[in-house]
């Protein structure tokens, strides 16, 4: 894209030029309006951030408690440098946010990473209209499919309940940020207690101080008496799949929640014994809708399955083109 | 077909032996025996001629899902499997039918073979809109025929002798050979009753492991045969009732491509089993596999391809004598018998007694050394002692193979993978240096770890030159050492040559490309192979 362009994409990141901001940058710049916190997302060093406010200690406990942040309420309006600038929710996870710059009577929205299913741990999507829409396309393909997380809440409940028949430790692998306050909130608190992993429990803090309610839990690290964790349920991140953090279980039953778990072939080279498909992000229909109710004649493609959704967009007759960004979609690189 | 798909899930969810196991008697215990018998089937890695065309599969599956072709195929880029990528694209079903697996295998699919493609479409269209998910992956891949689920045939015969109290090696022997899949043959596999009836059933091939260890902790020299180990087809000869049946080790009939050994094995005693391998072979010399290759890809053997690739067998054991099974006796006893009974026949050189390699641990090792040039792979040592067993095993029969000839090759190409390895870059293409240019030899898929895979399809993502349908060429910087087990001239191939089993020995990340190696250095090989 041209230098002349209202966004672009610069070394630093997606810049606007008119309001001297970006978006999500990977360099530390000036001014970044932040879309939500995870690490591909929020980056330190910038001098100042602009976010939603249901983010702002999310962003506090990863970035720093001191950075110069300034929270903004979903649907409030700031004019930077005579852009308006409003952040809209994009139900990813706690605070995420889609970008919405308005200029002259133009419209961009970026959104970041998003998921129109709706959720208790986060605000839900909401569906704007723009002329031009920058969008993810983590799971692009329409062999992406989600089943109803009702159902997929019931899977993991029986999954726990089956391992407690049997004494097993559930450990349930998920990211710590977002994805593991949405399966606690969807755990069955009768079956036992549960506990989780340090990163999981600073961020339950950070949500359970914005109002979202969790069920009880405890540090893992806080239970000096293994014989506890029989039959109990262990939140973890992925990165806590080691021996040395497992050992403490007695026979553990370990299972991995990710959209990429959809596919057969990932879900066996993860070595779990059960994946369960639950994402923070749209499956194909959910992202296909959504560009196509967001009306924009232009559409921006950024990471994921970026190359296939354009053509599919320009099938069907929209202005859409790949945009090279360093947000990650991996099964191996990301929160998915 | 619920209770198999639950089977299949079960197998699939886990990659421990022993919960396979009891899944599969849990299956077995449950099944009727006209489903049950189609599982064995299915799982020892059978499968019927594919009723309808993968391309149409896939057309009528993008049809069905409303997405374009390319959709479909880019989805199957991703996904690594074609039963899978149809099941996940189709809209989900929310009937869900229940008929029995021999229901849909007899009366649904298999009568499908040869209709028009209208009522084929229909038919499978109907088929998928009537299932759950992993219903319809599993007739997916009844109708695909790629089954591999992680299960051995040795974990099924395990399973069949527990539900069944008969021995497994009883009921490996009963697997062997072509046999009906219905509730009769069923009763068969676990028929207390252990005369069998089937004239040209074959034994189980005993299979040695590659040694990985110095070959004089083997023991004694004294205790061991050393015997070639030839490149050609390990098959068994079998002479019941008058009649001859040559069966290969992947349990294909292959009596009809060599007349002349069964020519030979009509002199042979009634109840007589022979182990061992046929070679295509002239001037006391075995021919190149390649050339034998010619006598298996044809239907029908002429005059003039019998005189062109000439065979032999070369006899290694004896599996049964005037119709007994004599597995249990001594290898030492068993190539006695082996010895006395091909020295009773007209000597005309078609059935021969593999050679046996003499001398000290020292000597065999010089001798396997020279193997290329005597056209063998290597030496096979076996124990004296060893009875002849079921499946690969280890212990007692091992292949000491020629060390691979090996060369430092540059990654060009790279595709993804299926299975485990889906949606990772793990296929590669490897060159080497022809003056200035990087010509492509070889393709190799294995001998990397998980976390090196991890790397190159990292790699190979953010180093991507041009795609080409789901293959990428990426910017040549990786050096890799190619093992190979030999090298041929080939028309064929730009390079010149073909090389058979290439795979990864180790990645040379100390090296660059410009120390690759060349094609002339590749080619004079051809001298030392």
């Amino acid at each position: 894209m041209s230098k002349n362009e209202f966004l672009q994409v610069t070394a630093a990141g997606i810049y606007c030029r008119p309001g001297d901001f970006y978006i999500d940058p990977w360099q530390a710049v000036d001014r970044a309006v932040i879309t939500h916190a995870h690490a591909d997302h929020a980056r330190p060093d910038c001098r100042r951030y602009l976010a939603a406010a249901d983010s702002e200690g999310l962003l506090r406990l990863r970035l720093g408690e001191d950075v110069r942040l300034q929270p903004m309420a979903y649907g409030e309006t700031v004019a930077l440098n005579g852009v308006t600038v409003s952040l809209h929710p994009a139900g990813h996870v706690l605070g995420s946010a889609q970008v919405r710059i308005e200029h002259k009577g133009q419209v961009w929205v970026v959104s970041g990473d998003y998921k129109n299913e709706t959720d208790s741990t986060c605000a839900a999507f909401e569906q704007l209209k723009c002329h031009t829409f920058v969008t993810e396309s983590t799971f692009g393909l329409p062999v992406f499919k989600w089943r109803p997380q009702a159902d997929i809440f019931a899977d993991i409940n029986g999954w726990w309940r089956a391992n407690q028949a049997q004494a097993k430790t559930s450990v349930l692998l998920a990211y710590s940020l977002g994805k593991a306050q949405r399966v606690i909130a969807g755990l069955d608190a009768d079956i036992g207690p549960i506990f989780t992993h340090g990163a999981v429990e600073n961020v339950n803090q950070c949500y359970r101080q914005a109002g979202i309610s969790l069920p009880a839990t405890r540090h893992v690290a806080a239970v000096e008496d293994k014989n506890n964790f029989a039959g109990a349920m262990v939140v973890a991140p992925p990165s806590a799949d080691t021996p040395a953090y497992t050992r403490r279980f007695a026979n553990p039953g370990k299972a991995f929640t990710s959209g990429w778990m959809q596919i057969r072939g990932m879900r066996r080279r993860r070595v779990v014994d059960r994946g369960f498909v639950l994402s923070d992000h749209c499956d194909w229909r959910g992202l296909t809708d959504t560009i196509m109710a967001s009306e924009a004649e232009n559409v921006w493609v950024t990471h994921g399955y970026s190359a296939e959704v354009v053509r599919y967009l320009r099938e069907r007759s929209l202005n859409a083109r790949q945009v090279e960004t360093q947000f990650s979609s991996g099964i191996d690189r990301t929160e998915a | 077909m619920k209770l198999f798909s639950k089977l299949y899930t079960a197998l699939d969810e886990t990659t421990r032996t022993n919960v396979k196991v009891q899944a599969l008697v849990d299956y077995f215990q449950q099944a009727p025996p006209e489903d049950a018998v189609w599982a064995i089937h299915f799982l020892i890695g059978r499968k019927p001629r594919q009723v309808v065309p993968t391309r149409k599969l896939k057309e009528w599956a993008a049809q069905l899902a409303g997405i374009p072709d390319w959709l479909f195929d880019a989805s199957y880029e991703v996904v690594g499997d074609l039963a899978e990528t149809i099941t996940l694209v189709l809209p989900l079903s929310n009937r869900t039918q229940n008929r029995p697996l021999h229901v849909w295998v007899e009366d649904i699919l298999l009568p499908l073979r040869g209709k028009d493609e209208a009522v084929q479409q229909r038919a499978i269209t109907d088929a998928w809109q009537q299932l759950d998910n992993p219903q319809r992956f599993v007739c997916n891949k009844l109708i695909t025929g790629a089954f591999r689920v992680g299960v051995s045939q040795r974990l099924v015969t395990r399973a069949l002798s527990q539900v069944s109290g008969i021995d497994a090696a009883v009921i490996a022997h009963r697997l062997m050979g072509e046999w009906t899949p219905d509730a009769e043959t069923y009763h068969q596999i676990l028929s207390t009753d252990t005369r069998d009836t089937d004239i040209s059933r074959p034994y189980p091939f005993y299979l040695a492991y590659p040694l990985d260890q110095d070959v004089t902790d083997l023991g004694a020299i004294e205790d061991w045969q050393a015997e070639w180990k030839w490149d050609g087809i390990r098959a068994q000869v079998i002479k019941r009732e008058d009649r001859v049946f040559i069966w290969s080790r992947g349990e294909e009939l292959v009596t009809d491509k060599f007349p002349e050994i069964v020519q030979a094995a009509q002199r042979l005693p009634d109840g007589t089993a022979l182990d061992g391998e046929i070679l295509a072979w002239q001037n006391e010399q075995p021919l190149n596999f390649s050339v034998l290759q010619r006598r298996i890809g044809r239907k029908n053997i002429g005059t003039k391809l019998l005189k062109e690739v000439p065979v032999v067998l070369m006899a290694y054991d004896i599996l049964e004598v005037h119709g007994n099974d004599v597995r249990d006796r001594s290898l030492a006893q068993r190539f006695k018998d082996l010895t006395r009974i091909l020295a009773a026949l007209p000597q005309e050189g078609i059935l021969n007694i593999s050679p046996v390699a003499a001398g000290s641990w020292l000597q065999l090792g010089e001798a396997r050394a020279q193997a290329r040039s005597r056209g063998v792979e290597g030496l096979m040592l076996k124990r004296l002692s060893s009875p002849y067993r079921v499946g690969r095993r280890r212990g007692d029969w091992w292949k000491w193979k020629v060390d691979p000839l090996t060369i430092d090759a540059v990654l060009l190409y790279a595709q993804p993978g299926h299975g485990r390895r889906s949606g990772l870059y793990t296929d590669y293409t490897f060159a080497v240096w022809d003056a200035d240019k990087l010509v492509p030899f070889a393709k190799a898929y294995s001998g990397l770890t998980d976390a090196e895979i991890r790397r190159v399809d990292r790699f190979v993502r953010t180093h991507t030159l041009e795609r080409f349908g789901p293959v990428r060429s990426v910017d040549p910087e990786l050096v890799f050492e190619i093992a190979f087990e030999d090298i041929r001239r080939s028309s064929r191939h730009k390079s010149g040559i073909a090389v058979r089993f290439p795979r990864i020995l180790r990645w040379r990340t100390d090296k660059k490309i410009q120390d690759a190696d060349s094609l002339q250095t590749l080619k004079s090989l051809l001298t030392a192979a």
